[in-house]
């Protein structure tokens, strides 16, 4: 067995399984909005703001991001490990994404729940 | 040379064929520091190649089978030049190898009941001759030679065997007292020149079906082993017995099975006549090779042959449907359509006899042990050297192997040989070190290459001297053919003596290589020629026009050929198995 | 006279500092030839040419070579399938090192083959005769035993050659699986768990360049697949 200590789920079976639930919940999320968009032609700031207040469009857009933030990492990670193959650099990189993705993360929420 | 460096093992086996691998595996089991030396990457070895299966009475297909109605099946075929007591000890013992194979995880085709397939096969009968057909040639699919040699390639990764791939052994040692020692081997990727000491050397070299240009054998059959024992002075047993298997592919050589007509094939001549019936009236297609190859040359003399040329015969495939063809011979399907463009589900198979075994080879005992003969002609153990597989002539196959024996022959004689090293090495064994003298004589032959600057080229020398052999020692052999054939080749000798080695690297030298297998070549065609003009009667494989009887007054006998004088002698056929009676000769007819 | 025009990649580290292609031109007397044909040619013009061969009918899986582009085996492809513009080109095996010419370092992929071991685990006492097989279960390794280990496969595949001292490769999965798939092998959880780490199966992306080259027609990606259902099975 490999041993590696920076992927997601320390298991390339957790991995690839959380790769592909969070493939689906991303599916599902763009879907709706694509679906939303073609059903509101007219769409105002005020109707995309209701959507947004309610709290299971909240849950569900934060489940969005969380799904890809990690199929992010995971994605990016196999491609780091693919092509860079000096540690020190891969590691860089790696810390950068990582830190990256969290940002993102953060706004996210802020966006959602902030004021 | 003295900055040569050494390598010590208890076992050194030269070969990584079947016999080899499993000779390997009893010694690696049994914690002897054992090292597998062989010229290729040990699944390419010509094991690979055995399609149609291992000849075993398992009692799978028949529950009442018996391995003595299989020894006697394998004694006729031998045309009674088969050590009885070798052949006793392969049939009693076959079934405990074939059950250890399977354990190891060999992936045999199964019956409904979940135990081994088996399928007829030439020469194979019940109850001594008597009972018909038997189906006793355990198989899996058409591939047995590939999944036998994995497996056992396997369960050597398994137990720790050191491996020496893409090594070649140039010549072996031999101390003071004429004992083996060791060899001398190449590391091919490095060019490397190194002394391996062993107080085991075994030969695990295989046959020399590259001494014909027409043969179902690897290119790698170039006969190393034989040609080594040839050049330290050891004889060689029966080496006039080749066996040319009646289904090549014509113009490519490639075998098709004989489990084809196993499974219900048969050969047909031009006018689509099952010709086999007017030669065989009982066993018809499924008669010994020997006889089948013959049957099949006379077709084509006759003017019933095949094609443009009349030159070959057909093996009719198609009425046995697509799916037994895709089920049990599914290799045969792709090796068809690749090398003679025919869909056997369709078209029958063009096909030629083709050279395809060596029966001959170096004289042992049941347990590998070498054997060579005293001034007086009396059987002398050659300490230190061990022979197994078609290198050795045990004999359990005298002047025509039966199909599926072969791979019977290396699992059982492997695994014999394996056994009888390790108590050996257990009681000790000291044998005198080599001396620098004698490693430079095993030496001088590579020397003599490294050192060439001028002459003629290998590849036109090779195909010359399988020119000659496919000519004056074929299917069919005469006096004046033959005694041509010998001046030629005693012609290339000289002319190989002072051939010319071109590329001189060190880097993968596969021109060295292929310098060092002529040589091998060379003493393996010379012994067969003038072994095959000396045995004057016709015996199995070895079919005279000029002698066309068996003769058992002279020649119920062994074949022994002497290196050094270039001499035949006769040793004597073991007719005492121990617990049944003899096999009397009788006429062999199927 | 018809000619043949033959690039063959060349590379003596003995006398080259860097590898080149070297033109031949063959003489095929019009007949449909198989790439190691025409490399025996060469090899008689040029006897310094280096390449493996051993059973040259497609079983031992010696000769694997990359053909104008394409990974297969020399001894059963025929010049009529490869040539492309009535040229020939012949490189070793990518993504792994040469020894010389046509020659491959293959230790790290005969390492992968080992990682998986490679042989019937079975901690059951033997019975005197074999152990029992039904044809069901036997037909279930079917196009798995039959790999010739010739390398196809693993050195078409990006994965393996970005990762090949941790992704086992084609190969190695395809001979992993036929162990696991055998109703006689008892190791199944300890082989599952030397798999499941995230490059030993899951660097497979399954974009099946090792169906495509395999000489025997197998089909690493499905044996993969089936991987890791298994391993799916065994954790949730």
């Amino acid at each position: 067995m490999v041993t590696n200590i920076t992927n997601f789920g320390r298991s390339g079976l957790s991995d690839w399984l959380v790769q592909r639930v969070s493939a689906v919940v991303l599916a599902l999320y763009a879907l709706f909005m694509v679906g939303y968009l073609l059903l509101h032609p007219g769409l105002d700031y005020a109707t995309w703001n209701g959507l947004f207040a309610q709290t299971w469009m909240r849950i569900f857009s934060l489940l969005a991001f969380v799904s890809l933030a990690a199929h992010a990492w995971i994605g990016l990670w196999i491609v780091i490990t693919d092509y860079i193959k000096p540690t020190g650099i891969r590691f860089v990189v790696q810390i950068a994404i990582i830190l990256a993705i969290f940002i993102f993360l953060v706004w996210g929420v802020q966006v959602l729940w902030g004021a | 040379m003295s900055t040569m460096r050494s390598l010590t093992f208890d076992a050194i086996i030269i070969g990584g064929g079947g016999s080899g691998l499993r000779a390997a595996l009893e010694l690696a089991k049994s914690g002897k520091k054992t090292a597998v030396l062989s010229k290729v990457f040990p699944t390419r070895s010509h094991t690979v190649s055995a399609q149609g299966g291992i000849t075993c009475a398992i009692a799978s297909a028949d529950p009442n089978d018996d391995w003595r109605w299989h020894m006697y099946d394998t004694v006729k075929g031998s045309d009674y030049i088969g050590d009885q007591e070798a052949i006793e000890y392969m049939c009693s013992e076959g079934p405990k190898a074939v059950f250890e194979l399977e354990h190891m995880g060999l992936p045999f085709s199964r019956f409904d009941n979940g135990r081994i397939y088996q399928r007829p096969f030439g020469g194979q009968s019940k109850d001594f001759g008597k009972g018909g057909q038997a189906a006793r040639t355990c198989a899996a699919a058409d591939r047995t030679g590939h999944a036998l040699l994995h497996t056992l390639y396997q369960n050597n990764l398994k137990n720790d065997t050191v491996f020496l791939n893409e090594w070649y052994a140039v010549d072996l040692v031999k101390n003071a007292s004429g004992d083996v020692v060791g060899c001398i081997a190449l590391c091919i990727e490095t060019g490397e020149v190194v002394h391996i000491k062993s107080k085991a050397t075994v030969l695990a070299t295989g046959g020399a079906g590259r001494i014909f240009s027409s043969t179902t054998n690897a290119l790698i059959n170039t006969g190393d082993g034989i040609g080594m024992a040839l050049r330290a002075g050891f004889p060689v047993q029966d080496i006039e017995m080749w066996q040319f298997h009646p289904t090549g592919i014509y113009g490519a050589g490639v075998l098709v099975t004989e489990g084809c007509r196993g499974e219900g094939g048969y050969l047909i001549n031009k006018d689509g006549e099952r010709f086999m019936e007017r030669y065989a009236p009982n066993a018809k297609d499924l008669a010994g090779r020997d006889v089948v190859a013959r049957s099949m040359v006379m077709e084509i003399l006759e003017g019933r042959g095949c094609g443009e040329n009349g030159d070959h015969v057909m093996l009719k495939l198609d009425h046995l449907g697509e799916e037994v063809l895709h089920k049990r011979l599914p290799g045969i399907v792709e090796l068809a359509k690749t090398f003679s463009a025919v869909d056997p589900a369709k078209e029958p198979i063009p096909v030629v006899p083709t050279c395809h075994y060596m029966m001959g080879g170096l004289p042992t005992n049941v347990h590998g042990q070498a054997l060579m003969q005293d001034a007086d002609g009396n059987d002398r153990i050659i300490n230190g050297l061990f022979a197994c597989g078609e290198a050795a002539c045990v004999s359990v196959h005298g002047a025509n192997r039966l199909g599926g024996n072969s791979l019977l022959d290396l699992v059982v004689f492997g695994r014999a040989a394996g056994i009888f090293i390790e108590s050996a090495l257990n009681e000790g064994v000291d044998y005198l070190d080599a001396a620098q003298s004698d490693i430079d004589s095993a030496m001088a032959r590579m020397n003599r290459w490294n050192e060439s600057s001028g002459g003629e080229a290998i590849p036109a020398l090779r195909a010359e001297l399988q020119e000659t052999m496919q000519t004056s020692f074929g299917v069919f052999r005469q006096e004046d053919h033959m005694q041509e054939g010998v001046k030629k080749l005693a012609d290339l000798r000289e002319r190989i003596a002072n051939a010319h080695l071109g590329d001189k690297s060190n880097a993968f030298n596969t021109a060295r290589v292929e310098a060092l297998e002529l040589d091998n070549l060379l003493e393996v065609a010379e012994a067969t020629a003038i072994s095959a003009l000396e045995r004057k009667e016709s015996r199995g494989a070895h079919s005279r026009y000029d002698y066309p009887d068996r003769d058992d007054v002279n020649w119920l006998k062994h074949s022994i050929y002497h290196p050094l004088d270039k001499k035949l002698g006769k040793r004597d056929v073991n007719f005492q198995p121990k617990t049944l009676d003899t096999f009397e000769p009788k006429v062999r007819t199927y | 006279m018809s000619m043949l025009q033959v690039s063959v990649y060349r590379y003596n580290p003995e006398t080259d500092s860097a590898p080149y292609m070297q033109e031949f031109q063959v003489d095929t007397q019009g007949r449909d030839l198989m790439v190691l044909n025409v490399l025996e040619i060469i090899k008689q013009q040029d006897s310094s040419m280096a390449y493996r061969r051993s059973c040259r009918e497609g079983v031992c899986g010696s000769d694997g070579m990359n053909m104008n582009g394409t990974n297969g085996l020399a001894c059963v492809t025929a010049i009529s399938d490869v040539t492309k513009n009535g040229k020939l080109v012949l490189r070793p095996l990518p993504g792994l090192p040469v020894v010389r010419d046509l020659v491959v370092d293959m230790g790290i992929f005969y390492k992968q083959y080992e990682r998986i071991q490679p042989y019937l685990q079975n901690d059951t006492t033997a019975p005197a005769i074999e152990r029992l097989q039904s044809p069901e279960e036997r037909d279930k390794l079917d196009g798995l035993y039959e790999c010739i280990l010739c390398a196809c496969c693993s050195t078409a595949c990006p994965s393996f050659w970005w990762n090949p001292d941790k992704f086992v490769g084609p190969a190695g999965l395809l001979q992993a699986y036929r162990f696991l798939a055998d109703s006689r092998d008892t190791a199944t959880r300890e082989r599952l768990s030397e798999l499941e780490d995230p490059f030993s199966v899951f660097r497979c992306r399954g974009i099946m360049n090792c169906v495509a080259v395999c000489p025997k027609g197998l089909n690493p990606t499905r044996a993969i697949g089936k991987i890791r259902e298994l391993l799916l099975a065994n954790a949730t």
